[in-house]
């Protein structure tokens, strides 16, 4: 199970608990490391394994990280293919997995609108749009030529409404970066990054403020835009999301530099 | 107004919404998403700058872009796939699934309508019924679709003419009557515009009916699977420790409670619900779509597949039955070829054991047919390996509906919905023999085989059988050769060389070849065998170790070369259609027992290699 430490993830996490109880989960929790996540969000991963005596393997590309990507220097979409999307790979065929799950929700983004909840892909982790698996009631093909593989989706039907509904109907835990707090952030791309490290250079005219922000989404926190909020608490933040007029992508840094944008990466392996 | 209630606790409708090509329905979705306030801002800033690059509406933000997800799409300007979309209003969640309505993509409906409970079907009112409405119409009742809203869009064109309007819908109805629907509504609509959308048009003041939006919100869902009998496919056995035994899985109809007794599908053997377990305590009830873990009060042997069922209504065990199957391949289905099937939480063989009719979905008419091309639908009889638990999918969607996969490329190829079970099969019961197969193979002395050339025409099958079949019975073996030429003059003298008829020759060739296995002879079988499935499926007739599949790897070049009985020259000169590897493909092995390359070697040396490798197999 890909754990991207998310809300989204959270809740697949322990809906696999509850699936397998009074089993234990009958497969390992994988994070793809980038090294760029917020240091809150390693330390809540670190602490849920421990709390619920999890099977954990962290991924890093050795070879993205003995080249020093970084999000910063490197640019956001070079980051994300060689630390997400190659990081991915090399996980997945170093533990020779025949299926990851993964989080995902088809109302995130357009092309995820056409995702299958049992996705194919071919050799190379690829995902070809026009030779989608048809998929009928909830019979899913789970048949795999050696080499191919499948992703798994199993929050495919669910909104943003639904995962944070759950979470407070569950209680289910979270990273505390949800929650509003006052953090330090610079104003950039029209939204606010957190300084979560000194990796994080300042141009001469960006100034560390220190205001009460909270995320909708997290990944690496330089491309991770934060929202001004007070919402402190869960009904809070479900009063405020259903207030809110902008996707919860939006702060997002990687989606925006063109709309096919997300289809490219999702072909070539990204989940 | 009160804060809303959380999406958990309110109910969930998903629909699909089915039209031809320009007949704005992904407009008609946009627009319900734009009322319902589902598209964000920035979402919306993206849509104002995607209308002006692809948008066919001017400056004005076209809705449809929001839907069509894909860039293959966006550039055509059609949907090619399924979409799911997300709304809701203070009453009701839904999930939209936004099908395309040409007709090569037959597919893509039936996979939308598989999992919905009403079908918003879009008619443009200047074009009124046309043929692909009825095809939209068939596939919903196929797929047991109860509610259809029938969506006259585009009464903008139309002036909101009223008689146009009743013209459309009379015309609708009188089609739609076969096909018993529940309920049919029909709204007029401008989805550009929004008319009859959420709020009434002063554009059709004659119509009093509802608007579109309050209609979905108080639609009455499919059939209540909770009424139905109990049905429990159990996906996993859940033994954490030697003390806990239990079946996971989700209750796909019924209710059932702790102390109720349940019946395995398969053996009929019962036992009663000791608990009901679940992550947050154990429940005294369940009802249909709970996933829960069911703990026994005794040991029964149950696994992964096995469906617990009500024992006073216990459904039927089949292996033989008659289903609609909708047909999703590039590659034809035909008859007596093997493929997996999934049904609940199984995967069994299963293959067409004969084509009733297809069904033309522009007319409804019944046609015959001998195999099912891609998007064809066709009332089939089939043969699964083994007895499974089977429902009517009339009266059960989870227990009568099943996928078929190609064997090789494990493609989901087609999807059928169960019509009735066959009473053949338990009427025919295995006789027992006197002398079984043991006692055949020990009076002979021998382990019975099949040995199985399969090759292209001319490529030296029956030559080298021959050969091999003189040194066996010198050697004291017991044989006898089935070739291919020959049965076509006796058993399959009623068949010709169509795909069809090349897997029935197979077919019937494999089945005569295990019935002299069980007699103890060693069968040599010379066919060309073009098609892997076949091959496998004879393979799969007999033991693992009894069927030796030789490759006869001769080049076509060579072959036509040699042309023994001149029939590739035939071919050539378009004299003989349907011939292998001129005009029909044929697919080599994968992994054969042995290949044998005969262009340099001669026949007594090839028949020679054969026998020192069944000598060495046996010495294993």
């Amino acid at each position: 199970m890909l754990y991207s430490i998310g809300k989204d993830s959270s809740v697949m996490l322990h809906l696999a608990r509850k699936a397998f109880f009074p089993g234990r989960l009958p497969f390992p929790l994988m994070h793809v490391d980038t090294t760029w996540k917020f240091s809150e969000m390693i330390a809540f991963r670190d602490e849920t394994a421990r709390r619920l005596e999890l099977d954990l393997i962290v991924h890093i590309n050795p070879e993205g990280a003995a080249r020093g990507i970084d999000p910063i220097r490197s640019g956001s979409a070079l980051h994300t293919q060689v630390m997400k999307t190659e990081g991915l790979k090399q996980a997945l065929d170093k533990h020779g997995f025949d299926a990851a799950f993964g989080g995902a929700r088809r109302d995130e983004e357009k092309s995820r609108a056409k995702e299958r909840v049992f996705s194919f892909r071919d050799e190379h982790h690829g995902w070809d749009p026009r030779q989608q698996r048809p998929e009928l009631w909830s019979l899913y093909n789970t048949k795999l030529r050696p080499g191919t593989s499948l992703r798994v989706f199993p929050l495919s039907n669910w909104t943003e409404y639904d995962v944070w509904d759950y979470i407070l109907d569950q209680n289910i835990p979270v990273v505390p970066l949800y929650f509003a707090k006052p953090r330090p952030v610079v104003r950039r791309s029209g939204t606010w990054i957190m300084v979560d490290d000194d990796r994080l250079t300042l141009a001469p005219e960006e100034m560390v403020e220190v205001r009460s922000v909270r995320f909708r989404t997290l990944g690496c926190y330089p491309l991770s835009g934060a929202i001004e909020s007070q919402a402190s608490t869960l009904p809070e933040i479900i009063a405020e999301m259903r207030a809110a007029r902008t996707s919860e992508r939006e702060g997002r840094l990687i989606d925006s530099d063109d709309n096919a944008s997300m289809e490219k990466k999702k072909r070539e392996g990204y989940f | 107004m009160g804060a809303p209630r959380p999406t958990a606790d309110r109910d969930l409708l998903r629909f699909l919404a089915c039209g031809s090509v320009d007949d704005g329905k992904s407009t008609l979705i946009g627009r319900l998403l734009y009322e319902t306030a589902s598209i964000f801002d920035d979402q919306l800033a993206a849509l104002a700058r995607d209308s002006r690059t692809h948008g066919t509406i001017g400056d004005e933000i076209d809705l449809s872009l929001l839907m069509d997800g894909l860039e293959a799409e966006r550039q055509q300007g059609i949907t090619i796939d399924v979409a799911y979309r997300y709304f809701s209003t203070p009453r009701r969640n839904f999930i939209v699934a936004d099908t395309p309505g040409h007709e090569q993509y037959t597919r893509n409906m039936a996979t939308g309508a598989s999992t919905a409970d009403l079908a918003v079907i879009l008619v443009d009112a200047r074009k009124g019924v046309l043929v692909q409405t009825r095809r939209h119409s068939y596939i919903c009742s196929l797929l047991g679709i109860r509610h259809i809203v029938l969506a006259v869009n585009k009464m903008d064109l139309v002036d909101f003419d009223e008689s146009r309007f009743s013209e459309i819908v009379a015309d609708y109805l009188r089609f739609a009557e076969p096909m018993g629907f529940a309920e049919i509504t029909a709204i007029p609509l401008a989805a550009r515009h929004g008319d009859n959308v959420v709020a009434p048009s002063p554009r059709t003041p004659w119509y009093d009916g509802p608007m579109l939006l309050s209609h979905l919100e108080d639609a009455a869902r499919g059939a209540d699977a909770a009424q139905a009998p109990v049905r429990f496919p159990v996906q996993w056995v859940n033994r954490p420790n030697a003390d806990f035994r239990g079946f996971s899985g989700t209750l796909v109809s019924g209710r059932l409670a702790a102390g109720d007794t349940l019946a395995v599908a398969a053996s009929g053997t019962t036992g009663r619900v000791a608990r009901i377990v679940t992550a947050e305590g154990d429940l005294g009830a369940a009802e249909a779509g709970d996933a829960i873990t069911l703990v026994l009060d005794r040991e029964i042997d149950i696994a992964r597949g096995d469906v617990l069922v009500a024992p006073d209504a216990p459904g039927h065990l089949a292996d033989q039955f008659a289903a609609h199957v909708v047909w999703m391949s590039e590659e034809a289905l035909l008859p007596g070829r093997s493929y997996l099937m999934r049904a609940g939480t199984q995967w069994l063989p299963v293959s067409v054991t004969a084509i009733k009719h297809k069904v033309d979905v522009n007319t409804l008419s019944h046609l015959a047919a001998s195999r099912l091309e891609l998007n064809e639908i066709g009332m089939c009889n089939l043969a699964a390996a083994k007895a499974f638990a089977l429902d009517a999918y009339s009266d059960n969607r989870a227990t009568g509906s099943f996928i078929i996969v190609d064997r090789f490329s494990f493609a989901t190829v087609g999807a059928g919905m169960i019509d009735f079970p066959l009473r053949r099969a338990t009427n025919i019961r295995r006789e027992f023999l006197a002398v079984d197969k043991a006692a055949h193979a020990a009076s002979k002395g021998q382990k019975p085989l099949i040995i199985w050339f399969t090759g292209l025409s001319g490529s030296g099958k029956s030559t080298i059988a021959k050969a091999l079949e003189r040194r066996l019975y010198a050697a004291g073996r017991h044989t006898y050769m089935l070739d291919g030429d020959n049965l076509r003059h006796g058993l399959n003298r009623d068949l010709g060389f169509t795909e069809a008829d090349r897997v029935e020759n197979v077919r019937r060739a494999g089945e005569v070849a295990r019935l002299f296995v069980d007699a103890g002879l060693i069968v040599i079988c010379a066919f060309i065998s073009p098609f892997k499935a076949e091959r496998e499926l004879v393979r799969g007739l007999v033991a693992e170790d009894e069927f030796i599949e030789i490759f006869v790897d001769t080049p076509i070049k060579v072959c036509m070369e040699r042309d023994p009985k001149g029939l590739y020259a035939k071919a050539k000169a378009g004299k003989l259609v349907n011939f292998t590897g001129i005009d029909s493909p044929y697919e080599a092995p994968d992994s054969p027992e042995l290949r044998l390359d005969t262009s340099n070697i001669d026949v007594d040396t090839l028949a020679e290699q054969i026998v020192q490798f069944l000598a060495a197999r046996s010495g294993d």
